[in-house]
């Protein structure tokens, strides 16, 4: 399965690569007599060291199902998934348990995701009970214990109470302290601040980025909130229908997107900053097809005001931001040295604002 | 791409910017087993025909419980203990409940968030958006029927013939959205409460709902109380807001000014914890603490625990409501020290 692997970017800075990843589901019959659902339909992406990538998309679009497959909650069908160049689908046993060290997650709801029936401490070091041989003795979990209590704001003497005592904001510590109690390398952010309160998400944000500084952690972040994704992410890949259609910088896919469903969507999320609200809001129509029967060819086609003859009958292919047809930009280096090129599955990829004056400039001399 | 009319015939020109609905000095008190808790207190505010007024908090500032005091839905546990709501110069507190059901629907309208739990499921949404033409005007059930496929095709559900007989579960999140506009509008009100419509939507079905609120709203020439904890959302879609915090009002006017020159500690922090034009990793600027408990809010000022600029007389003295700018009210002793473009953190130090 490995061999399958497309190693040109995989240097040590990469950490966790997923390569042509599908997952289907078998369902009750639709209407069409179709009962296999493929939530994930060739998914790739890389995340480097240190690094986070934004997961958007509306609900539906599979990034829960990627997210529950980077936690070896759900086989893939086919393509692999890698950490280091080590897939986790062969593995058993003690190799088994040490992948899922390496990869934790933080949940949405912090009310729904931490027992009520336990201590925060205890909740907080229950993993060391599957991970036994990470500290062996009472007193160093003790001790770790405390230490990540402090980490994450919290006080040693809060790991007595029960999650009920704590506001929405300190639960959400909690649980990022549990999923750091493993020392991971990745995390995956599922919408980890969308259950707080606004005056509180700034905090959990600060903290997030606080720990990734001190410890170098990747994150992968999902959430539909494209003004903190533009905030917390280096990189951003765009689902929709079970499938990546846009991956680029965070700048390059907020400032140039190249899909017409990026567009769309950062053109529908409300602004509070009226300089910079589009001068005419895309208002898409409809909504997002059922994943049982995905459109033929281009699956955003139904809902796109671009969409001709050509986007029923054949996948756009995936193509960068300069065989696209824009000026060429420099391809960023981003900490972590994943390969941050423009690139996206269109037909009739959109203009970059800023060519028309690029090129006048490259006319020009 | 956003849609156009479709029903003209029952648009009600009426005098723009009149006051549909006064609210003043509203108090709710919920019971609990351990005494009566005040979850609003004081609260006032206005809302004119063919403006939408936003009232904007975070979890448990009262917002939804004074929408739910000003349509006479709330909880058992709840109750009105003073003050009074107008709507159209009718103090609906002092009706009687058979003359507030008549009231309710004809001309206050209610669209809640969550459209699942609001519509039976056991029923086709079309004998359900019937029913107020059933029992407001009298209708048969066939009249009633007609009635509710035009208002399926007046809030843009395609195809309203084949699917007036379905039932909620066979639409779509969006299109259940639409539907409780839908049931929210029929009558024509004066007045519609918006409790988070779009919250449990996605961003492009969101600006789809937000298309018609606005569209009917200028079509009825409705007053809209839009309940929302998303700063963007008031922005864009209201004309005054009314900052709420732990069951008062901590600051209102129109939302352009508020926004732009916030007098309230509370509305300067939110806009700042906003990540607008924030540099990746950047730290944000945040509100320390969290929101207080209902029962424990206390003496003197509600922000007091989280203002950096809180002193002895915050303590002391619960701040009133006052004109700190024209058209613009804020609820804080110290309102005049933020009457400059400087950040919370510049004024403190």
């Amino acid at each position: 399965m490995t061999a399958l692997l497309d190693r040109s970017h995989s240097g040590a800075d990469v950490a966790l690569e997923v390569h042509d990843v599908t997952k289907t589901f078998q369902v009750a019959r639709s209407a069409s007599g179709n009962n296999r659902l493929r939530a994930l339909d060739g998914i790739n992406l890389t995340v480097g060291r240190g690094e986070t990538l934004g997961l958007v998309g509306e609900s539906g679009c599979g990034k829960s199902t990627l997210a529950r497959t980077l936690m070896l909650l759900e086989k893939p069908d086919s393509g692999t998934v890698a950490f280091e160049g080590q897939d986790p689908f062969g593995l058993k046993g003690k190799e088994l348990l040490a992948w899922r060290r390496r990869v934790q997650m933080v949940f949405q709801d912090p009310f729904a995701s931490l027992n009520a029936r336990m201590t925060a401490g205890e909740i907080i070091s229950e993993p060391w009970a599957t991970h036994r041989s990470l500290y062996k003795t009472g007193r160093e979990r003790e001790a770790r214990l405390h230490e990540l209590l402090q980490l994450v704001g919290l006080r040693p003497s809060d790991a007595k109470k029960s999650p009920q005592e704590f506001s929405g904001g300190q639960r959400q510590r909690i649980g990022i302290a549990r999923a750091l109690a493993l020392n991971p390398e990745l995390i995956i952010l599922d919408e980890p601040v969308s259950a707080l309160d606004l005056s509180v998400q700034a905090q959990v944000l600060n903290l997030l980025n606080d720990l990734q500084q001190k410890l170098g952690v990747s994150y992968i972040f999902i959430s539909h909130d494209l003004s903190v994704v533009r905030h917390v992410t280096d990189r951003v890949a765009v689902m929709y229908l079970g499938r990546i259609i846009e991956t680029g910088t965070t700048e390059d896919v907020f400032e140039r997107p190249l899909h017409p469903y990026t567009a769309a969507l950062m053109s529908a999320s409300p602004k509070l900053d009226a300089a910079s609200r589009p001068a005419e809001r895309i208002v898409l129509q409809g909504e997002l097809p059922s994943p049982l029967d995905p459109p033929s060819g281009c699956r955003f086609r139904t809902r796109c005001w671009k969409a001709q003859d050509v986007c029923a009958t054949q996948a756009p292919p995936r193509r960068t931001a300069s065989e696209a047809g824009r000026v060429a930009l420099p391809v960023p280096t981003l900490r972590g040295a994943a390969p941050a090129a423009h690139a996206a599955e269109c037909h009739f990829p959109l203009e970059d604002p800023q060519d028309a004056g690029l090129r006048a400039t490259a006319a020009g001399t | 791409m956003t849609m156009t009319a479709t029903n003209e015939g029952t648009r009600r020109p009426g005098e723009p910017n009149r006051v549909v609905l006064r609210v003043a000095g509203l108090d709710v008190d919920i019971r609990t087993p351990s005494g009566e808790i005040r979850a609003v207190s004081g609260t006032g505010f206005v809302a004119r025909a063919g403006q939408t007024l936003a009232l904007l908090g975070e979890s448990g500032c009262g917002k939804s419980m004074t929408a739910k005091a000003i349509a006479g839905l709330l909880d058992p546990v709840a109750h009105v203990s003073g003050g009074t709501v107008e709507l159209d110069g009718k103090d609906l507190n002092r009706m009687s409940a058979k003359e507030r059901r008549k009231v309710a629907g004809a001309e206050l309208g209610i669209v809640f968030q969550d459209a699942l739990t609001v519509l039976n499921p056991v029923y086709p949404v079309g004998v359900q958006l019937g029913e107020a033409f059933r029992i407001h005007r009298g209708l048969s059930a066939k009249a009633a029927r007609k009635e509710a496929i035009a208002l399926m095709k007046r809030v843009g559900i395609p195809e309203p013939e084949s699917r007036v007989d379905a039932f909620p579960h066979q639409f779509s999140g969006g299109m259940r959205q639409r539907i409780l506009i839908a049931m929210a509008v029929a009558l024509s009100p004066k007045l519609l409460i918006a409790d988070e419509p779009t919250t449990a939507l996605d961003v492009t079905v969101q600006a789809q709902i937000m298309d018609l609120l606005r569209r009917l709203r200028q079509e009825e020439n409705m007053a809209v109380v839009l309940i929302t904890h998303d700063l963007a959302v008031v922005a864009e879609e209201a004309d005054d807001v009314s900052v709420m915090y732990a069951g008062t009002v901590a600051e209102q006017g129109p939302v352009e000014q508020v926004f732009a020159t916030p007098r309230h500690p509370y509305t300067k922090g939110l806009l700042e914890s906003v990540p607008v034009d924030a540099e990746r990793g950047s730290n944000l600027s945040s509100i320390p603490g969290s929101p207080p408990e209902l029962k424990n809010i206390p003496a003197g000022c509600v922000y007091q625990d989280r203002c950096p600029l809180a002193r002895e007389l915050c303590r002391q003295e619960r701040p009133v409501l006052r004109e700190v700018a024209p058209g613009q009210q804020a609820a804080c002793h110290f309102s005049e020290l933020l009457a400059t473009d400087e950040t919370l953190e510049e004024i403190k130090s």
